[in-house]
């Protein structure tokens, strides 16, 4: 495999294994604080007790979790130093923000929350609590901001002397923190985190039921985690309808290969699997407009006219496009200095053809095209989990609520096993998004072949298999600490953190 | 002043008897202490140097602009092709 392949493969890896913390924290924050809440208001040692155990879980999966995403951050410097310096100033912003905000917000307010239980008054402890995890939502913002503009990079203007994207208006960081993708992005990543963290509570808490122990706690926390992975449910729905119609706008080659759509065209029918098919239903989903026009992969790859009657260029005619734009940066960059008349001249046409600049870089129009089978898969695996998750929510609340859960032991089992599933499920949605955009870095101006560094790919093989083990060596430690904790159970609690 | 300093006070003794008092959290201060080291003395130092350490940013944006001034070899049979 070549040094491009093992790249992405390192960086995919990392990412994922950054995702396997974060939808936890955002979810266990919100259940942790909405029990503390009930704590406050009832006056009952009980949901103190009960946000305590949650806490603590919380705390293994934060501490294992920390840092992980500072390994991508590694990553840009060394395997994609070309992407890095190309995008510095854009992406230099966001995550210098991410990383002041969340320093200072999780370690004042984590600290208080952990420590502060005899210190502080009930009502600042419960505040703390709630920052917390408003600190890690906030956290993810800023990086969603970043991941937002790889999908849909507005707001920057490409600068030729400096080879970088750079907010050069006085508007762009608005325009850069109010991309809509970002905005769908960070409410449909949170919103899962909620679910992930509702469904880890309620299958915890069945498995309490199942060994006999923990009765009242494992149905109360049975009830504030189903409803906080219930309203998770709901809002990942609404917010992925806005993530379709984003897809269908911005990169509609994503949402063709989600579907596996090679020809398109109005009333586009939705395939949930091969073979059945929901006429005009794509259409709707990705304009809401049941006859709305849905480019397919071939529509694409020959050019067509949008809904709102804009002529989409074929990508063969974008490549040209975007040779002439690169042939026009180098004249530029040539002639800037000895001529600065023609240097102008090369520089008018390089603007008039930048937003294609990427397809420049392509050897033939097809590279535009992702893997379709892995994005069509993923998206039917992600969907249909979390179908089954919403499902497994409201059977479990429904019999907490009628106290006959503890005699359904099938359904216990089965929320046990939506553990596995919802972490799936998050992993899937982001193979939608990030394997859908290939082969770009940065959507139509930096491919992946372009962005990488000059390496060799035994180089990224080696750090590949250190990271895996050291991976591996973590993931093993924190589920061992988590199911002792669990295990040891929330009765057992002497200690203040 | 002094309700400044007294309030830094009790910050100070919410964490050190945080950290004193702490059972089971003390393992996991551990586990980041561990990472950490893992992270930014071996990964990092060895494993993960910047590309362009060490370039000003006049040299950066020269070797990015050569990198991305390149075209593939075959682009443009493939594209002639294309029309024909």
């Amino acid at each position: 495999m070549d040094i491009v392949i093992w790249s992405r493969i390192q960086f995919a890896m990392t990412a994922a294994y950054h995702w396997l913390f974060v939808p936890l924290t955002l979810g266990l924050a919100l259940v942790m604080a909405v029990m503390e809440t009930l704590y406050v208001v009832k006056k009952d040692d009980f949901w103190k007790k009960t946000a305590k155990f949650w806490m603590k879980l919380f705390a293994v999966n934060f501490a294992v979790g920390i840092a992980t995403g500072i390994i991508l951050e590694f990553e840009f410097g060394t395997n994609w130093s070309n992407y890095s310096w190309f995008v510095g100033d854009m992406f230099g912003a966001p995550l210098a923000i991410e990383g002041i905000l969340a320093f200072f917000m999780e370690a004042t307010f984590f600290a208080v929350m952990f420590f502060g239980w005899e210190k502080v008054s009930k009502k600042f402890h419960l505040a703390s609590t709630w920052l917390t995890g408003i600190g890690a939502t906030i956290s993810a913002y800023w990086i969603l901001v970043a991941n937002g503009w790889m999908q849909n990079p507005v707001g920057t203007t490409f600068n030729p002397d400096t080879v970088r994207s750079e907010m050069a208006s006085a508007t762009a960081f608005w325009e850069v923190i109010s991309n809509p993708v970002a905005v769908s992005k960070f409410f449909h990543s949170v919103t899962s985190g909620w679910l992930t963290g509702g469904i880890f509570t309620v299958g915890v808490s069945c498995w309490y039921l199942l060994k006999g122990r923990e009765k009242r706690f494992a149905k109360s926390s049975i009830i504030v985690g189903g409803l906080v992975g219930l309203l998770g449910c709901g809002c990942v729905m609404l917010t992925g309808d806005a993530s379709g119609v984003h897809a269908a706008e911005f990169q509609p080659m994503k949402l063709a290969a989600a579907e596996g759509l090679e020809d398109g065209g109005r009333g586009a029918a939705f395939t949930i699997v091969p073979g059945i098919r929901v006429p005009k239903m794509l259409s709707f989903l990705a304009t809401h407009d049941f006859n709305g026009y849905v480019p397919g992969i071939n529509d694409i790859l020959r050019g067509y006219t949008d809904n709102d009657g804009n002529v989409v260029p074929s990508v063969a005619e974008k490549m040209r496009m975007g040779r002439t734009a690169l042939d026009a940066l180098a004249e530029y960059r040539s002639l800037r200095e000895s001529d600065p008349a023609a240097a102008a001249a090369a520089r008018a046409v390089l603007e008039q053809n930048v937003q294609y600049m990427g397809y420049g870089h392509l050897e033939k129009p097809e590279d535009v095209i992702p893997p379709v089978g892995v994005v069509f898969w993923a998206f039917r695996l992600m969907v249909g989990i979390g179908m089954l998750m919403a499902l497994a929510l409201l059977l479990t609340l429904f019999f907490a609520w009628k106290d006959r859960i503890a005699s359904k032991r099938w359904l216990l089992w089965a929320a046990i096993w939506c553990i596995p599933l919802v972490y799936i499920c998050g992993q899937c949605g982001w193979i939608v998004a990030e394997v859908g955009r290939q082969p770009w870095t940065i959507q139509g101006l930096l491919p992946v072949n372009v962005a990488i560094s000059s390496l060799s790919a035994g180089a990224v093989r080696t750090t590949f298999f250190v990271f895996l083990a050291v991976f591996a060596l973590f993931l093993a430690i924190e589920i061992r600490i988590m199911l002792g904790a669990i295990r040891k159970g929330p009765e057992v609690e002497p200690e203040n953190a | 002043m002094g309700s400044l300093g007294s309030k830094m006070k009790k910050v100070w003794e919410l964490y050190r008897d945080g950290f004193r008092n702490m059972t089971w959290g003390r393992s996991l201060w551990w586990l980041v202490l561990l990472k950490l080291f893992i992270l930014f003395a071996i990964l990092r130092v060895f494993f993960f140097k910047p590309a362009m350490a060490g370039m000003s940013d006049r040299e950066k944006s020269e070797a990015v602009g050569e990198r991305i001034t390149q075209q593939p070899h075959n682009q443009t049979d493939t594209l002639n092709l294309i029309t024909d």
